[in-house]
């Protein structure tokens, strides 16, 4: 396999006595679309910002196409990796066509002065996100399905070769969730390297290519996720009792309660 | 795709321009003695009477230069703050740099020092400000947040604010007293051009060093988390905006003492013509500043009363129903977030 664009390696982030992540490692490859999974307070944000160099590591080391994360300027870290927060607060009412535009900043471009390039990447990114109708609407009047696609072309409009994004179906009806899903599982197929932190068990096997899942700060299991992702594992990671029904058309995720103890 | 408000903020920035030589040449040929305009143009460009010259480029210019370069350098810096603050409250005192530059010029005044050499007035307050702006620059390279940027800014606002009650509690005398509240109510009478050559380049650098983190505000629209992975450095965004607004809004109390609303209103009066976008209100915000502050002061010196006219009282009088007229229409509007 060829070097992995991001990669975290025996990552230990502390807060006060607490540690977030305990030596956590993680690579992630071009064309690959990873779900990154486990409870609440897992770990999984922690480990997406440490990857951008907004956590900084007691110890371990993040790397971004084999550099130390803190090593590169901001502009070439986003250069190389596009991110999409967890919160995506608006602060300004600026049209939708001005928010993907500053997908190009670490290019220079803005809102009237895109370059060609500025313009066709921004262009493709619309594309993706079927945004064509909604260009120069308030972002701040938009649903939540809607501003979430919009923040996603604005991440893909950076054209990085790599993409983090914290939670990017959060709070969205089953369609918008599936939307999204498919948009990134697209870019990947595309050779774009995606880390998608998820909730939803089920969408991560439908799109994901791998998960990891940790718990605790660190990595339980990572593999396909048909394989990783078994009753016995989600017992351990979640404490829940599930199982997976399936038929022809693939399998969904059924939770019981929670597990019995000492699972 | 649409070019959007762009297209306005185009032909808006030389408007605004020409608009701002339109009031500086009002206010040069309005006062007292009545001057024909052509007599104003005349003694501009070094003709008309001897008369006439004096009262142009002793009396009526420098004061209505003054009051476009403090005009300017609020509404810029307010701009800027309301930008990196994320907040359409934020105004350009909001991290302590103007009470701590009034703090100075009011040292200066309690210490007696501006009686004996005018220039001293000024000067405690450029000393105020920098050092204001200092401590708020090496702050914002440690916090982790703008709120700690903006709770450190009220811890020193409070503290110069108690500092300088206390200065003007100690007073020695009735006449001290009153040149302190005098001066804190904010005027550009009598200003000279000397005047203006001592705060002008440190407002103008201070404008320069906002108007280099034009793009980061615009960047920083989508959160702080966001503006990260866009590729913004925010900790040098953060201390370029501190040192900016602290070099331009502290220049601006040293030239005129300290006037409140233009910095914090006129940001509101270009958004409906430029966009949302904080980084485009920037250039906007200067030049209506300035056109709003030299009308004002027109407007505080026509007005007749007995006491002089304190231009800090007129804008205020001027900006805070403009302030209530915007607050309302936004509620009207619904909830514009």
């Amino acid at each position: 396999m060829t070097a992995p664009l991001l990669s975290l390696q025996k990552a230990v982030v502390r807060r006060g006595h607490k540690q977030i992540l305990k030596g956590l490692s993680l690579d992630l490859y071009p064309g690959e679309l990873v779900g990154l999974l486990g409870p609440n307070g897992s770990g999984k944000t922690t480990a997406a910002r440490s990857l951008l160099g907004l956590v900084p590591l007691s110890s371990g080391s993040a790397l971004i196409g084999g550099d130390p994360v803190a090593s590169l300027s901001a502009t070439a870290r986003a250069r190389r990796v596009a991110y999409l927060p967890q919160s995506r607060p608006v602060a300004w009412p600026i049209a939708v066509h001005e928010a993907i535009a500053l997908g190009r900043f670490a290019y220079g471009g803005q809102t009237g002065r895109l370059s060609v390039l500025d313009q066709a990447a921004v262009d493709e990114a619309v594309e993706a996100c079927d945004l064509k109708g909604l260009l120069n609407r308030d972002i701040t009047t938009l649903s939540g399905g809607e501003a979430a696609r919009v923040h996603v072309a604005r991440a893909l409009a950076a054209k990085a070769p790599a993409l983090i994004a914290d939670e990017p179906t959060a709070a969205l009806d089953p369609l918008h969730q599936w939307t999204i899903m498919q948009v990134l599982a697209r870019q990947a197929a595309q050779g774009s390297s995606i880390l998608t932190v998820v909730h939803d068990v089920t969408l991560a096997v439908q799109f994901c290519t791998r998960v990891v899942v940790i718990k605790d700060g660190e990595c339980l299991a990572s593999g396909p996720p048909a394989e990783v992702l078994t009753p016995d594992l989600l017992a351990k990671a979640y404490g829940i009792d599930a199982r997976w029904t399936c038929d022809a058309d693939g399998s969904a995720l059924v939770v019981h309660g929670p597990a019995a103890r000492g699972v | 795709m649409s070019a959007g408000p762009t297209d306005h903020s185009r032909s808006l920035i030389p408007a605004l321009a020409i608009a701002s030589l339109l009031a500086v040449f009002l206010a040069c040929s309005l006062g007292e003695t009545p001057m024909a305009l052509g007599k104003v143009l005349a003694s501009l460009f070094g003709g008309g009477d001897a008369t006439s010259q004096t009262i142009v480029w002793s009396i009526r210019l420098p004061r209505a230069l003054a009051a476009w370069i403090v005009g300017a350098s609020l509404g810029l810096s307010g701009a800027a703050m309301q930008g990196l603050l994320r907040n359409p409250l934020a105004e350009p005192g909001v991290l302590g740099v103007s009470v701590t530059a009034s703090l100075g010029a009011v040292i200066a005044i309690y210490y007696g020092f501006s009686a004996s050499f005018a220039p001293a007035l000024q000067i405690g307050a450029v000393v105020g400000a920098l050092s204001a702006t200092a401590l708020i620059a090496f702050a914002a390279q440690r916090v982790r947040d703008m709120v700690g940027l903006i709770l450190i800014g009220v811890g020193l606002s409070s503290l110069a604010g108690a500092l300088l009650s206390l200065l003007m509690n100690l007073a020695p005398n009735p006449f001290t007293l009153n040149d302190m509240v005098s001066w804190l109510m904010g005027s550009v009478a009598n200003r000279s051009l000397s005047d203006i050559a001592l705060s002008g380049p440190i407002i103008a650098l201070g404008a320069l060093v906002l108007l280099m983190t034009r793009r980061g505000l615009s960047a920083l629209t989508l959160g702080e988390e966001a503006a990260h992975g866009l590729g913004l450095d925010l900790t040098r965004t953060r201390v370029l905006v501190a040192v900016g607004c602290g070099l331009a809004t502290g220049g601006s109390v040293a030239l005129a003492g300290a006037i409140g609303f233009v910095g914090i209103v006129t940001p509101h009066l270009v958004r409906p013509l430029v966009g949302s976008d904080p980084g485009r209100a920037l250039v906007p915000s200067a030049l209506a500043g300035g056109v709003l502050l030299v009308l004002a002061d027109v407007g505080a010196r026509l007005v007749p009363s007995d006491n002089e006219l304190k231009l800090g009282v007129v804008a205020a009088l001027v900006g805070a129903p403009i302030f209530l007229w915007i607050a309302a229409r936004r509620s009207a509007q619904g909830k514009a977030q």
